[in-house]
């Protein structure tokens, strides 16, 4: 604990604490979310949509629902990490030899530091959840997930540990340690202040929701497959979730138990990462790189997924080499617990240890250049539909392989002595995370969203969209690619050599591109939304795709499928499609659906309040609400209406009306 | 129609990026003063051209098979073309064989160029010892032999192999020169170890490369590289010219400061870096060793 005086009411919360009152950039920022926050808070107010969004979506267990929500979460929040890389570019370009920018140390760091944060932790895991979230129980021909309560608690303590990172903006700060949170940065004697809190709070709340989402996913993949869906008969994206998700069980008990022993340490005055007392900060940088090279795949696989399903629907053909594509995602899975230490080749681990993690990293490689080829191959004697979603898939196949050339390079410890902790590496992992990522998000969204509307999205502001980014990645990131290899390191708040100011002058550039791929995007969604009606479309099939979830309307109803689909083929809708199988349209059943309950936005709300009375030590508020977590957990386990039957006359209704749609 | 400027100006982009990335390359690091930098600009050289023989093949087949299978173009199409045996085992065995040659490549380099492995013969002559001591945030260098130490200056003689000891008083930091060698972690409590040596005169500098707080950006030391007679003059400007690092000059020395000038010492206490390292400058304190022995006897 640090030594600021602590109000028995208010903790070591005092009026300095609310920092924005102080800073020019931070008031207007404040400004502008008063402001918009407001609007939107007044509009929902002024239509009456306070009660439909609680009783439809807040609510809600439907995972369609919970899958869009985590997607908005998703894009709220990529609008904010940007932002905040905006802000960067700025300060690179500007703070040259005499000028200082217009950052000082203690709010650079702090951006660089939650840049970091929410780009991986709540634009690209809630994105990734929500595609998972959406499209995995259609692909597999189930009705909802195998815990429905627990994908609502996952979504919202999600959503909470956002909320607590946002608060930070405004009230104290944020940390300054970097995107990990690395000690002894963030030890208590160098950081007493409330950043690290912020930090360690907000990701062990999100935290447990992205635990439990995996366990989740993976229950339901193993159990809830219609029938004839063998394991290997299941559509590639499917299959990467799974693995995505085993891998997310088993590294984040990593990062809580990290976090948890560096709360300890903050809290209690434990020494397992300080320097004295037999602590050891490298310890902890051990064990979140043991979590967090792994998350790169579990980030990665579900989109690998994704590219699959788009190049085999847009080249009209059977992905090739199915089965090696499988076993390539089981190889990585298992690979990628195998390579943490080349994040610290540089700490002076011996040359054995080195090469054998170097030479484990290269390894991973050899199946990821399978599927590039795999791919590659699903192209060749295609049919090819330069759809937006197949465009950002050749863009991916472009720009990955790049990137993965610079990995491997990285992963040769020789080179990674001059090139650690470079721009050369920062550069790297954005060609990965933003060619192979992002790009597949956006070729997934494109690919799923009129399944999940009814109607598709602009064309033309879509590719805006698409030579914003990609165009916008290539000038924004070659330049850093450049300086790094120049030996400029990351982090650096300021530069003297003149020479390289060029570099981050068109670094800025790019980002200004970028910036013109997220305005189209906004626009798309507008102008899409706008002329829903004649971009709307009636077939639920729009792409003549090949898996499950093309079978249904769109949007599809709330229990997905009236009767459980049959799977005879890899490619199960395409097989239907060719063999002229008809869904009957009589002779309904029941349908058992889990009911909707706000017990999630409840434990969630409870979470933050317990989270930020922990981060500013109000001692009995934390001590109130952990205590009240725990009586509305106890109370829901009473809660004996979770389920009811939806009667066959109400699925004939649907039926017929999805049909009259059609 | 759409695809023609996709594939053109990505095929164009990529291999340009190569290009201008190789370009890079010879720019920063093409003619290091350490003999290290320069093994290892080598080892990135050759690596990279081991991967450009696989990556550069993948590139134009992409845009190849993009151009020639699009829809209405004159590829054929054969839905049902979905796997062939040769064609797995030659994509499995193609990024196989190059990770092969550049695993043997890592073995054997990441051997030889081992921080912590002297470069000259057993029989050579001793090398130059450096202390390092990464303060927050400033550089720290005590030349036991020569009895002083400077501040964010380091001078090093021509052609001496010079083995670094280093450690941190607080924070993590990497000593990186880029002209001298790869960097290493200063690590409290824990001391790490580099061999390099530089083979021509040069001024440059060197820096932390690992963000340890505010004052990071500023942590930039001179690197000195000196002939035999100007670095003799460099000593003894030090010895003439030093203050004595004691205690108490020492303690204000560990005090967080940003932007720090150059500083010489003359009159160095010996046992210094090893009680940084231990954690028990202060008096009264007990060194890590000590309390082991003390812990498992």
């Amino acid at each position: 604990m640090s030594d600021t005086p602590v109000h028995p009411l208010l903790g070591r919360f005092t009026w300095d604490s609310l920092a924005f009152l102080h800073e020019p950039i931070l008031l207007w920022t404040f400004i502008g979310v008063v402001v918009l926050g407001g609007a939107v808070v007044g509009a929902v107010t002024y239509f009456r949509l306070w009660g439909y969004l609680w009783r439809e979506w807040f609510t809600s267990v439907d995972h369609k629902k919970i899958g869009i929500m985590y997607m908005i979460l998703g894009i709220v929040m990529l609008l904010r990490g940007f932002a905040d890389a905006v802000m960067m570019r700025i300060q690179q370009v500007w703070a040259f030899g005499p000028s200082e920018g217009y950052l000082n140390a203690h709010h650079y760091d702090q951006i660089f530091s939650a840049h970091g944060t929410i780009m991986i932790f709540f634009v690209a895991i809630p994105l990734i959840v929500g595609l998972v979230n959406y499209v995995m129980p259609l692909q597999i021909g189930a009705r909802d997930v195998a815990f429905p309560f627990l994908n609502s608690l996952s979504l919202w303590l999600t959503v909470a540990g956002a909320l607590i990172v946002m608060v930070s903006l405004f009230v104290g700060e944020f940390s300054r340690a970097g995107w990990l949170n690395y000690v002894p940065v963030a030890n208590i004697e160098n950081s007493p202040d409330t950043g690290p809190d912020y930090y360690l709070w907000a990701l062990q709340i999100a935290g447990i929701g992205t635990t439990l989402s995996a366990i989740n996913m993976v229950t339901t993949i193993i159990k809830m497959r219609a029938p004839g869906m063998t394991l290997m008969k299941m559509p590639v994206f499917t299959w990467t979730a799974l693995c995505s998700n085993v891998l997310a069980i088993a590294i984040f008990p990593t990062l809580t138990i990290a976090f948890a022993l560096l709360l300890l340490d903050r809290y209690v005055g434990t020494q397992f990462f300080t320097n004295d007392l037999g602590g050891s900060p490298m310890m902890y940088w051990n064990l979140v790189w043991l979590w967090g090279h792994p998350e790169v795949y579990v980030l990665v696989l579900p989109v690998f997924g994704i590219y699959s399903e788009v190049t085999s629907t847009f080249c009209g053909k059977r992905l090739f080499g199915y089965s090696s594509m499988v076993y390539a995602t089981v190889v990585i899975t298992i690979l990628s617990y195998l390579v943490w230490l080349h994040h610290f080749f540089t700490m002076g681990s011996g040359a054995s240890v080195n090469s054998f993690f170097g030479i484990a990293t290269m390894v991973i490689s050899i199946p990821t250049g399978a599927k590039i080829f795999n791919w590659l191959f699903t192209m060749y004697r295609g049919q090819i539909r330069f759809e937006l979603p197949m465009m950002w898939t050749v863009a991916f196949m472009l720009t990955f392989v790049v990137g993965g050339m610079t990995g491997v390079l990285l992963a040769v410890p020789p080179a990674d002595f001059v090139l650690h902790n470079s721009l050369f590496l920062v550069a790297h992992f954005h060609n990965v995370i933003i060619g192979g990522v992002v790009f597949g998000l956006f070729a997934g969204m494109y690919y799923w969203f009129p399944k999940a509307f009814g109607f598709r999205l602009d064309p033309f502001w879509g590719k805006v969209t698409f030579w914003g980014w990609v165009v916008g990645y290539w000038v924004a990131w070659t330049p850093i690619y450049i300086v790094g290899l120049m030996g400029t390191t990351r982090r650096v708040r300021h530069f003297d050599d003149p020479t390289l100011q060029i570099w981050f002058l068109i670094a800025a550039v790019g980002v200004a591109i970028i910036a013109v791929g997220i305005l189209g995007f906004v626009m798309q969604i507008y102008v899409s939304i706008r002329n829903r009606r004649a971009l709307r479309d009636a077939t639920g099939d729009p792409w003549d795709g090949r898996t499950l979830e093309w079978s249904t309307p769109s949007p599809p109803p709330f229990y997905n499928f009236a009767f459980s689909p049959i799977v005879h083929d890899n490619d199960a809708w395409y097989d239907m499609k060719e063999r002229g199988v008809k869904p009957p349209t009589s002779g309904y059943r029941p349908i058992h659906m889990p009911r909707n309950t706000g017990a999630g936005v409840i434990l969630s709300a409870l979470a933050i309040v317990f989270g930020l009375a922990m981060t500013w030590y109000v001692w009995w508020l934390a001590i109130v609400s952990f205590a009240a977590i725990f009586v509305v957990a106890i109370a829901h386990t009473f809660n004996y209406h979770r389920d009811y039957h939806v009667t066959p006359e109400e699925v004939a209704r649907t039926e017929a009306e999805a049909g009259a749609g059609a | 129609m759409l695809l023609q400027p996709i594939s053109r100006r990505f095929g164009i982009l990529a291999l340009s990026t190569a290009l201008v990335l190789l370009a890079g390359c010879e720019r920063a690091v093409l003619d290091p003063a350490g003999d290290i930098a320069r093994q290892q600009r080598d080892i990135i050289m050759i690596s990279t051209g081991l991967m450009l023989l696989i990556i550069v093949p993948v590139i134009i087949l992409i845009v190849l098979f993009a151009w020639r299978y699009r829809k209405g173009g004159k590829g054929t199409y054969d839905p049902q073309f979905d796997h062939s045996t040769t064609l797995e085992l030659a994509i499995w065995s193609a990024p196989l064989l190059i990770i092969i040659a550049l695993g043997a490549l890592t073995w054997s380099s990441t051997h030889l160029l081992d921080p912590f492995r002297p470069l000259a013969a057993k029989d050579a002559p001793k090398p130059l010892v450096v202390q390092v001591v990464s303060l927050d945030w400033k550089w720290l260098f005590i030349y036991p032999e020569e009895g002083i130490a400077t501040v964010n200056e380091l001078a090093l003689p021509v052609d001496r192999e010079v083995r670094f000891d280093l450690t941190s008083t607080n924070m993590m930091n990497t000593f990186y020169a880029p002209t001298l060698a790869g960097m290493i972690y200063t690590m409290p409590g824990m001391r790490s170890q580099l061999h390099a040596v530089l083979r021509r005169p040069v001024e440059d500098e060197g820096y932390s490369a690992n963000y340890s707080g505010p004052g990071f950006s500023y942590m930039r030391f001179r690197l000195r590289g000196l002939d035999a007679a100007g670095y003799r003059q460099w000593v003894d400007e030090a010895r003439t010219s030093g203050r004595p690092l004691a205690l108490d000059s020492y303690r204000e020395l560990v005090k967080p400061s940003e932007r720090v000038p150059v500083m010489r010492f003359a009159g160095i206490d010996r046992d210094l870096f090893r009680r940084i390292v231990e954690r028990c400058v202060e008096p009264g304190t007990t060194c890590m060793s000590e309390q082991m022995r003390h812990d498992h006897p």
